[in-house]
């Protein structure tokens, strides 16, 4: 039932809005609204109850393992939220003068510190919203970086053709060609092709390492070298920096610029997909590019740098500064694990995931690369089950749902058909996991015997499987009062 | 080990079921030279008790002012159930709804969102949200570039009176795409963008016009001309609107005879805190035959296989996922929980709550203008203004307005930056929050310091955090 179906006319959460009988009879009548706003009319209680009871139809960290690869989906420490929503956090107007903000901007500033050490980055801007406005402060930045020395006839990015979706997509909101660069047999770069592809149009190159195929980029120094000499800059998609944190930093791979997803490294909330952050971080050479506003330090006193101090900068990317209620549970997160707690992240994501990655090899699932060491995540290929018993990766991902697992992430990367990847994170137990491999032992057993209860799969959700066709050829994207 | 539960028999275990001897040899892959060294500049961990001290001490240092800014951020109250509700587990700590079918309820909840958003805003569409009002517009821009299907052109009529840091936000995200945004000047004596400001633009291609409702001035525009003016001229019209405020001004969907065709804004005052600036949501609405451009998630409602209703991503063939460099946008996670945040507020404020608040705010706005002018004070504008006003001082503003931080006051925005001939010129807000009693107070410490100032040479000594 949709909240407008509890709808009775006149009926108001009367406590939650002003009394006042003003009127705003000093507006022209021409620029005023005729009829009011069909919200729902509903008591506060009657609200309560709606989205109390729509929030038990999600799966989510705090009731369900969600091994969602690439997502990074952890444990979102509670204290996090508590704290940066303390009054005085949240009370604070965004263009109050810095002088007022002396408490924000500390915690801002020390995570600006952080971020650079653990990815041996020499500056870094917390302003993108999210991975996705991350990467376009990237490539906006190597972009300006080429201009700013009159190195204007660089129009091509590089891409691997295991990237996430977004690194294209930037580049061409860049104004970029983008060049695909193929992946080897043993799931890393091409590097024959990389050396044939590279030239004097090649601005730069996106790589995400571990690649998105689970596996770490062993010729990345080669890579760096071959794009460097080129005349191209190195960008770091920071989506599995979970895999890395503390072990190897960005920086020291010979990377210029990278971003970080902190809704996944650093343990925010995901919200059901938002807000992230994207910090980015720089080498030296294009710290005067950075995005604003940057949090300055004088050894005094905190303050906002903006285009008057960085006049080469990309400018500002939202209207104030970020996501910083986001900042701030990333900062609470890191100053809880401290610096040994953040080396363990790493150890403890790649412990799990190789668990988990021997455990279904030995239960009988193909994996991707069976040669590789995982990294915090792996690939399992349902491509013989699908040949053998007509099972598919959706069958497998939606009978998870029955056994109470959130499915892994299917279908990505494109590469290898019929995949699962999946990412256990370090803050799952054991037991967990185990749990986990019996519930697909019992599913890859089912394909065999059944495989009808795979095809028919979910049924124990709030609804079966959804008519997608029709979602998109009968567009219904609103209530409307029949 | 904070957040890791394994003890020290389960990696014994786990590392003999890998066949590995330590948990070392699992980066192995990775070449010895790039190992890192320890990490300096991070500190030692701390406990939740002893963190909670400090992060106490910093928020308490930035305290709880009395704020009358605005400027594209505004204090509202929140009811209690908001964020409660927001931050329980099952919608904190969800992803992105891929897999439907156990994520009804945040697909529900982002349908019903949609369901208000085009209530409020008398729109056929709305998407899922972007990151704020700032880089909605910038979305906006790309998005009537694509969808002005009788233009070839890729230059935008941008009013200066559009908020400027929305101006800067847009410029920035386009510019590397050959997109021109046209400054339109706003009328020095009115505020507002003048019809005969376009007459030079007449017949020209251009591909949009975008018009805010209220401008950044707080100056209301004259919306039906302007949009009637674009239409005419073959461009698309890009709303820019508050949304507290359409709960009384006319909604973009009805602007002119034919209404705005894509509608983007703020959503922070419908129930997301200031906090700093962030985080917020941008939302977007548009006219039915746009949706395929626009970016973002949109959900759909359906059937299952046993005809029962259910909730899904739908047209994500436009998205970066699929679509890949010709993607509608690269965005990819927007601002799910504000947007949760968003519509819970929305269901319990209500239409008519919605519109009182708006009321509400308009009055007091109304009331500080009156109680903050006098001899030395005026309204810069000349029009009717919504919800926040433009005051002009004769005194040097900065001077004036320094002391009253020591007050614990926030006395307005400041606009000789953004607008260097508005040299002494304060951008100022009261919303419901404020109550009589602030506003005199308000006016009562500007006398004072007006007076100290115009008469003797007492120096005032500014509080400093």
């Amino acid at each position: 039932m949709l909240i407008f179906e509890h709808s009775r006319p006149g009926r108001r959460a009367t406590a939650q809005a002003p009394f006042t009988a003003e009127t705003a009879d000093d507006l022209p009548a021409e620029l005023l609204r005729d009829a009011p706003a069909a919200l729902p009319e509903v008591s506060e209680m009657q609200a309560v109850r709606h989205y109390t009871r729509l929030s038990q139809k999600n799966f989510s960290i705090d009731t369900q393992f969600y091994p969602l690869g690439s997502c990074t989906m952890k444990y979102n420490p509670r204290a996090c939220n508590t704290l940066a929503m303390l009054p005085g956090f949240l009370a604070r107007h965004p263009l109050a003068p810095a002088c007022e903000g002396q408490g924000v901007l500390a915690c801002l500033y020390d995570l600006q510190e952080i971020l650079k050490d653990v990815t041996g980055m020499q500056a870094v801007s917390l302003t993108p919203a999210a991975g996705a406005q991350g990467e376009f402060a990237g490539v906006a930045m190597i972009r300006a970086y080429h201009d700013a020395r009159g190195d204007t006839a660089r129009d091509e990015i590089l891409v691997p053709d295991a990237a996430h979706g977004t690194n294209p997509a930037t580049a061409t909101m860049c104004g970029y060609k983008v060049h695909e660069i193929p992946t080897g047999p043993d799931g890393d770069v091409d590097v024959e092709a990389l050396r044939a592809a590279v030239g004097p149009h090649t601005a730069g190159i996106m790589l995400t390492n571990p690649s998105t195929l689970g596996v770490f980029e062993r010729r990345i120094k080669e890579i760096a070298g071959i794009v460097h000499e080129a005349g191209g800059l190195l960008y770091y998609d920071g989506a599995n920096l979970n895999a890395i944190l503390g072990k190897v930093r960005p920086g020291d791979m010979g990377f210029d610029v990278i971003h970080m997803n902190l809704h996944k490294t650093f343990s925010t909330p995901h919200g059901g997909g938002g807000p992230g952050a994207g910090p980015v971080g720089v080498s030296a050479r294009l710290e005067p590019f950075l995005p604003l506003p940057v949090v300055g330090y004088d050894g005094d006193e905190y303050s906002w740098l903006t285009e008057k101090d960085r006049p080469q900068s990309i400018g500002r990317l939202s209207a104030f500064m970020g996501n910083v209620g986001v900042l701030l549970r990333a900062y609470i997160y890191a100053r809880l694990l401290g610096r040994e707690g953040m080396q363990r992240v790493a150890e403890f994501a790649t412990l799990n995931a190789n668990y988990l990655m021997k455990r279904l090899e030995a239960a009988g699932f193909d994996l991707a690369f069976p040669e590789r060491r995982a990294t915090h995540e792996f690939i399992v290929t349902l491509k013989r089950q699908q040949k053998e018993q007509g099972v598919s990766a959706m069958d497998f991902a939606k009978r998870l749902l029955d056994f109470n697992f959130h499915a892994p992430t299917t279908y990505f990367p494109m590469l290898v058909p019929e995949c699962l990847l999946i990412e256990p994170t370090e803050t799952e137990s054991r037991e967990e996991l185990d749990g986990f491999v019996e519930a697909m032992a019992q599913i890859l057993a089912e394909a065999g015997e059944n495989p009808e209860q795979l095809h028919e799969a979910p049924h124990t959700q709030p609804v079966r499987r959804l008519d997608e066709v029709r979602a998109a050829r009968e567009l219904d994207l609103r209530w409307r009062e029949s | 080990m904070p957040f890791i539960p394994h003890t020290e028999q389960d990696i014994r275990d786990m590392l003999d079921t890998i066949g590995v001897s330590g948990i070392e040899q699992l980066f192995d892959e990775i070449p010895a030279e790039l190992r890192s060294e320890t990490l300096d500049k991070v500190p030692a961990a701390l406990t939740e008790q002893a963190l909670s001290r400090v992060m106490g001490r910093r928020a308490a240092q930035d305290g709880q002012p009395l704020c009358f800014i605005g400027a594209g951020a505004y204090e509202h109250h929140i009811p209690a159930a908001v964020w409660e509700i927001t931050t329980r587990g099952e919608f904190y700590s969800a992803y992105t709804p891929y897999q439907a079918e156990a994520s009804q309820g945040t697909l529900q909840l982002i349908y019903e969102y949609q369901s208000m958003m085009t209530a409020l805003m008398a729109m056929e569409v709305s998407n899922a949200s972007l990151y704020d009002g700032a880089s909605a517009l910038a979305e906006a821009v790309l998005m009537a570039i694509r969808a002005n299907r009788k233009s070839k052109s890729r230059r935008i009529l941008m009013p200066s009176a559009v908020h400027p840091a929305y101006r800067s936000t847009t410029h920035n995200i386009v510019r590397n795409q050959a997109i021109e945004l046209v400054d339109v000047p706003y009328d020095s004596e009115g505020g507002h963008t003048a019809l005969d400001s376009l007459a030079q633009y007449e017949g020209e291609d251009i591909a949009a016009l975008v018009i805010a409702q209220p401008n950044f001035f707080g100056i209301l525009e004259d919306v039906d001309a302007l949009t009637d003016w674009a239409h005419a001229n073959g461009m698309l019209v890009i709303a820019v609107v508050n949304p507290v405020a359409m709960a009384l001004l006319k909604p973009p969907g009805q602007w002119g005879e034919q209404g705005a065709d894509i509608v983007v804004g703020e959503g922070q005052p419908l129930g997301v805190p200031l906090s700093s600036g962030g985080p917020y949501f941008g939302f977007m609405c548009c006219r039915q035959q746009y949706v395929r451009q626009m970016p973002g998630r949109i959900v759909g409602r359906t059937v299952d296989r046993d005809g029962r209703v259910g909730y899904t991503l739908t047209l994500q063939a436009r998205e970066q996922h699929i679509r890949r460099s010709r993607a509608t946008s690269n965005i990819c996670t927007n601002q799910g929980l504000m947007v949760t945040a968003a519509t819970i507020h929305m269901a319990i404020v209500g239409g008519e709550g919605l519109r009182r608040v708006a009321q509400a705010c308009h009055a007091n706005t109304r009331k500080l203008v009156e109680q903050l002018c006098n001899e030395h004070i005026s309204l810069r504008f000349n029009r009717p203004y919504f919800h926040e006003a433009v005051l002009s001082s004769s005194l040097p503003l900065e001077r004036l307005l320094r002391p009253l931080y020591a007050h614990n006051l926030q006395p307005g925005y400041l606009l000789a930056d953004d607008y260097p001939e508005l040299d002494e010129a304060l951008l100022v807000c009261a919303t419901e929050t404020k109550s009589d009693a602030d506003i005199e107070l308000y006016r009562d410490h500007l006398a004072r310091v007006i007076k100290t100032q115009t008469t003797a040479g007492c120096p005032v000594k500014p509080k400093m955090a």
